[in-house]
C-alpha cells in the first residue's frame, strides 16, 4: 500500500536506483559486486552515525556533536591500546559507555534546562573535539594483532570482499529500523517529533524519551568511532571534521523530514549510498575533482528539501479545502 | 439519553468548595460541580468565567487551592494529566491533542501498545483499534496517518482514546467549535452511546443550541462562582443567557442622552469572509458609539478584525467620507486613520520587554515610517501628555510595560492608539481582565472621545458597560448581525432578548 507518508522513501529509493543505472551505463564496472563492497565498506562509519542522526532528526532534534565523536573514540582507543595492555575489546567496551553517557548528558541538558539541541550538542562538540586533542594532538597509530584478525574478516562473493565493518553498518541499521518502527522508544520517538506537547498530554516519557535518544546517537556515534578505527587503523583528533553534516546530509537525501515526526531508517540507508554513489562515480572519472561531490549533494539536498516543501504544501492546501468547506458549512448551520 | 432524577443516584463525580487563586484574581471561588454517571452536563459562561479553569482542576492540570473532588465514591487529588487519566478521567480538547502524523491505530495505543516480546504487535494493534472505531460507528483504516482524516474523525479517535483509558468521566472541550452540522451529528451520536454505557460527560461549549440538544444538566459559572445548576428540560434559552451574562449592575447604569451623531464617516457594504463573519452593513458615524454585543464566538471580534484588515475580506466595499478605499492589511487601515485595540493586548497588544514609551509611540512612528524618527523629545512630550491624560500609573516611562497593571497596560494600549489621533477608533473588549476603577475610567474615557467627534466601534461582553456608552447596539449571533438596538431601547434586557432570539418575544 503506498501512503503519502511513503513518497520521500519512494523517492530516495527512485533516485538511488536511477544513479545507480546512470553510474552503471557510463562505466559498466560500477556494476560490479567488488564496488558494491567497496560502497559498504568505505561508507560504514558515517552509516552508523547517520542511524543514530535518524533518531534525533525524527525527534525533531539535531546532533552535531558526532564528528567530534567519533574522532574522540579514535584516539581514545589508540591512545589506551598504545600505552596500556588492555584488550581492544575492553576499550571497546569503556569507550561505548562513555560516548552513550555523554550523549545521555546532552539529551538531559537539552530536556531538564529546556536548551535548543542545536546549541548542546554544538557544546559536545568543541567539549569531544578539545577531549581528542588533550589525549593527543597527532596521529596515533594502531598496532594490535586483534585489530588485524578483525579487518582481516571478510565474507567473498564473485572476487568481492565484504568486510566486517560493512556488516556492522548494515547490522546497525537493520536494528535501527526494528528499534524505530518495532518498539515502544520508537513510538515515542515519531511521537515527539510529531508535537511535543500533544505527546507530553498523551503520556510518553518525554524525559526518557530524549535522553534516549542522544545516548542512543552518542552510542552511534562511539561504534562508528570504532569502525573508523578499524578502518583508518589510527587516531587522529582531526580527523572526521563536518562529517555529522554529511550525516544529516544523508537524513535528508534519506526522505527523513527535518522538522521531526516524519522519515524511515531505511531511506537514511540510500541516503548514504547515493552520497558513496556520486564519490564512486567521481573516483571512476579521474577527470572531475573530488569537490564535484560536495557540489552535486549540495544539489540533491537542495532538490529533496524542494521536494518535501511542495508535498507539505499539497497536503496543506488539501486540509485548507476541507476546513474552508467546513467552515462554510458550520455558518450555514443554526 | 436517561430520566434519572439527579438526587436519587450517588454521583460520579462531585467537586465541592472547589477555589484556585491566581495573583491579584480569584479564578474560582467555591465551586461544587456534580456529575452523574450517564448525563450530559454543559458547563456554560463567557470567557474568563472560570470553565476551562475548573476543568483543568478536576484534571490535575492545575493544581487547586481549595476543596475536595469524590470520584466514584473515593475522594481523589490528581497531581497531572497523566494520572487523572489513570484515575478515569478523560479530557479532549478543541484543538485535537493527538499526533499527525502517527497512525490512527499508534494515536489510539501510544503508551499501552499490545506488545509481542519486545516489539509491538502491530497488527494485533490494527485489529483492536479497528474493532474499537467500528464501536464508535467509524469505518476507517486504522493504519492510515491520522492526518489523512477530518477533524471531527480525530475528534472521535481522540474520544476513543480517553474513553479507553480513562472509562468513568469525559471532559469534551469545545470540541465543536471548528465542526459542521453532519460532523457534531456524529460526534453527538457518539455521546449518546457514551452515556448509555454510563460514562458522566462534561460539554464545554459556547453554541447554545447544541447545548440544549444534547444536555441534561447544565452549570453555569460567572466571574469564578457558580450562578445556578439547572436541568435543561426546565430552562429557556434566554434564562440561561441572562445567567451566562448576569445583569445585577442594571441599576447602577446610567444612560446619558446624547447628541445626535454627526455625518457618517464609514462605510461597509457585504463586507464578509466566509468561515468568520457572514456579510454585513455597517455605517459609523462622528461622535458617534456603535456597540458590538453578542456572546463569545458570535463574530465580535471577526467583525473588528476584518473592518481593520487584520483578515482581508473576501467580499464586499468599504467607503470613507463618501470615497471607496481598499482595505486589505492593518498597514492600509493606519494610513486611513483607522486604530484597532484588539481583545488579547497580551498576545496581539502590548511589546511586553518595551518600555512604555517606547509602546505608547509605535503605531504613530510605524505610520510616520522607520526613516523618519520621532525626535526624542517629541516621543518625551506625547507620553507624558497621554500617560497624564488617560491617568496611566508608572514609576518611569522607562519601565516595561509587562510590569503595569492589566488596567493601565489597556490605556497605554489605548494612549498608543490615540497619539496616532484616528478618525475611527476600534476597540475590541476594552475593558477585559482589568478592576472595577479603571473599567469606569475607560468608559468615561470612551464617552469622551464620542464627544470630541470621533467615530468608534466597541464589541463587548459586557451589557452594562455596552448601554452605558453605546449610541447605537449592533446584535450578532452565530456570526450574522440579527438586530440593532437604538436610544432608549438600549437595556440590557433588550440585548439578551435579541441575543437568546426568542420567537415569541420578536
Amino acid at each position: 500500500m503506498i501512503r503519502a507518508t511513503h513518497l520521500p522513501l519512494l523517492v530516495t529509493l527512485g533516485t538511488f536506483v536511477l544513479a545507480y543505472a546512470l553510474c552503471g551505463y557510463a562505466y559498466p564496472a560500477m556494476l560490479s559486486t567488488r564496488v558494491i563492497a567497496n560502497l559498504l565498506t568505505d561508507n560504514a562509519f558515517i552509516g552508523i552515525a547517520a542511524v543514530g542522526m535518524t533518531f534525533v532528526i525524527l525527534s525533531g532534534g539535531i546532533d552535531l556533536s558526532i564528528g567530534s565523536i567519533i574522532a574522540f573514540t579514535g584516539v581514545f582507543l589508540a591512545v589506551i591500546l598504545r600505552d596500556t595492555s588492555l584488550h581492544p575489546l575492553v576499550a571497546f567496551a569503556i569507550v561505548l559507555a562513555l560516548t552513550t553517557c555523554f550523549g545521555a548528558a546532552m539529551g538531559a541538558t537539552i530536556h531538564y534546562l529546556e536548551m535548543p539541541p542545536f546549541i548542546v550538542t554544538l557544546a559536545g562538540m568543541f567539549l569531544a573535539r578539545g577531549a581528542a586533542y588533550v589525549l593527543s594532538t597527532e596521529s596515533v597509530p594502531i598496532t594490535h594483532e586483534f585489530y588485524d584478525t578483525l579487518q582481516g574478516l571478510y565474507w567473498k562473493v564473485d572476487g568481492a570482499r565484504f568486510r566486517l565493518i560493512g556488516g556492522v553498518m548494515v547490522l546497525t541499521f537493520i536494528a535501527g529500523i526494528l528499534i524505530a518502527h518495532r518498539t515502544r522508544f520508537g513510538q515515542n520517538v515519531y511521537a515527539l517529533g510529531g508535537g511535543e506537547q500533544a505527546a507530553k498530554l498523551m503520556g510518553v516519557p518525554v524525559a526518557q524519551t530524549t535522553i534516549g535518544i542522544y545516548a542512543l546517537s552518542g552510542g552511534l556515534a562511539g561504534l562508528s568511532g570504532i569502525v573508523f578505527s578499524l578502518y583508518t587503523s589510527a587516531g587522529y583528533s582531526l580527523a572526521t571534521v563536518g562529517v555529522e553534516l554529511d550525516a544529516i546530509a544523508a537524513v535528508v537525501i534519506g526522505g527523513t523530514l527535518l522538522t521531526g515526526g516524519y522519515g524511515f531508517v531505511a531511506g537514511t540507508f540510500f541516503g548514504i549510498l547515493i552520497m558513496g554513489l556520486i564519490q564512486t562515480y567521481i573516483v571512476f572519472d579521474g577527470t572531475l575533482s573530488s569537490w564535484w561531490t560536495k557540489i552535486v549533494i549540495g544539489g540533491l539536498l537542495f532538490a529533496f528539501i524542494l521536494l518535501q516543501k511542495g508535498l507539505m504544501w499539497a497536503t496543506q492546501a488539501k486540509a485548507g479545502q476541507a476546513k474552508r468547506k467546513k467552515a462554510t458549512g458550520f455558518a450555514a448551520h443554526s | 439519553m436517561n430520566d434519572m432524577t439527579p438526587s436519587l443516584a450517588a454521583p460520579m463525580l462531585h467537586a465541592r468548595g472547589i477555589s484556585k487563586f491566581f495573583p491579584g484574581t480569584i479564578a474560582l471561588d467555591d465551586v461544587e460541580l456534580v456529575l452523574h454517571a450517564g448525563e450530559v452536563h454543559a458547563l456554560l459562561g463567557e470567557n474568563g468565567a472560570g470553565k476551562s479553569t475548573l476543568i483543568k482542576c478536576l484534571t490535575g492540570a492545575y493544581r487547586r487551592d481549595g476543596g475536595v473532588i469524590i470520584l466514584d465514591g473515593a475522594e481523589v487529588a490528581p497531581e497531572s494529566t497523566a494520572a487523572s487519566q489513570k484515575l478515569g478521567i478523560g479530557t479532549v480538547y478543541q484543538e485535537v491533542n493527538l499526533l499527525p502524523n502517527l497512525t490512527v491505530a499508534e494515536n489510539l495505543f501510544l503508551g499501552r501498545q499490545p506488545m509481542r516480546g519486545p516489539f509491538l504487535a502491530r497488527r494485533k494493534m490494527n485489529a483492536e483499534a479497528r474493532d474499537v472505531l467500528a464501536s464508535y460507528g467509524l469505518d476507517i483504516d486504522p493504519a492510515e496517518p491520522l492526518s489523512a482524516y477530518s477533524v471531527a474523525i480525530q475528534q472521535v479517535v481522540a474520544i476513543a482514546r480517553a474513553v479507553e483509558m480513562s472509562g468513568k468521566v469525559l471532559i469534551l472541550d469545545e470540541p465543536t467549535a471548528s465542526l459542521d452540522r453532519d460532523e457534531v451529528a456524529l460526534l453527538f451520536g457518539v455521546i449518546r452511546q457514551l452515556t448509555a454505557r454510563g460514562l458522566a460527560v462534561v460539554f464545554v461549549t459556547h453554541f447554545l443550541d447544541q447545548v440544549f440538544e444534547i444536555s441534561d444538566r447544565a452549570t453555569i459559572l460567572r466571574n469564578g462562582r457558580i450562578v445556578d445548576s439547572c436541568i435543561i428540560r426546565d430552562v429557556t434559552q434566554r434564562d440561561v443567557v441572562t445567567m451566562m451574562l448576569g445583569r445585577q449592575l442594571e441599576s447602577r447604569v446610567e444612560r446619558k442622552t446624547v447628541a445626535p451623531a454627526g455625518k457618517a464617516l464609514v462605510e461597509f457594504k457585504g463586507l464578509t469572509k466566509r468561515g468568520m463573519i457572514e456579510p454585513f452593513d455597517l455605517t459609523v458615524h462622528e461622535g458617534e458609539v456603535v456597540g458590538l454585543a453578542g456572546l463569545l464566538g458570535s463574530g465580535r471580534s471577526e467583525t473588528c478584525n476584518l473592518i481593520f484588515g487584520v483578515v482581508a475580506a473576501d467580499e464586499g466595499e468599504t467607503h470613507l467620507r463618501g470615497q471607496p478605499v481598499s482595505i486589505n492589511r492593518p498597514r492600509d487601515a493606519v494610513a486611513q486613520r483607522f486604530a484597532l485595540c484588539p481583545e488579547d493586548r497580551k498576545v496581539d497588544g502590548i511589546v511586553g520587554d518595551l518600555s512604555v514609551r517606547d509602546n505608547i509611540i509605535i503605531a504613530l512612528q510605524a505610520r510616520q515610517g522607520w526613516m523618519k524618527p520621532i525626535p526624542r523629545a517629541k516621543v518625551q512630550e506625547i507620553a507624558e501628555r497621554y500617560v497624564r491624560a488617560l491617568d496611566i500609573r508608572l514609576a518611569s516611562l522607562d519601565m516595561p510595560i509587562r510590569l503595569l497593571s492589566g488596567g493601565n497596560q489597556q490605556k497605554a494600549l489605548l494612549a498608543r492608539w490615540l497619539a496616532t489621533n484616528p478618525d475611527f477608533l476600534i476597540l475590541d473588549e476594552p475593558t477585559r481582565g482589568i478592576d472595577v476603577g479603571a473599567h469606569a475610567e475607560i468608559i468615561a474615557l470612551i464617552d469622551q472621545l464620542r464627544a470630541d467627534g470621533m467615530a468608534l466601534l466597541v464589541a463587548s461582553s459586557e451589557l452594562e458597560e455596552l448601554v452605558a456608552y453605546s449610541t447605537r447596539v449592533i446584535v450578532l449571533r452565530d456570526r450574522k448581525q440579527v438586530g440593532e438596538l437604538n436610544g432608549d431601547e438600549i437595556t440590557p434586557d433588550n440585548i439578551v432578548r435579541a441575543i437568546a432570539d426568542e420567537k415569541e418575544d420578536a
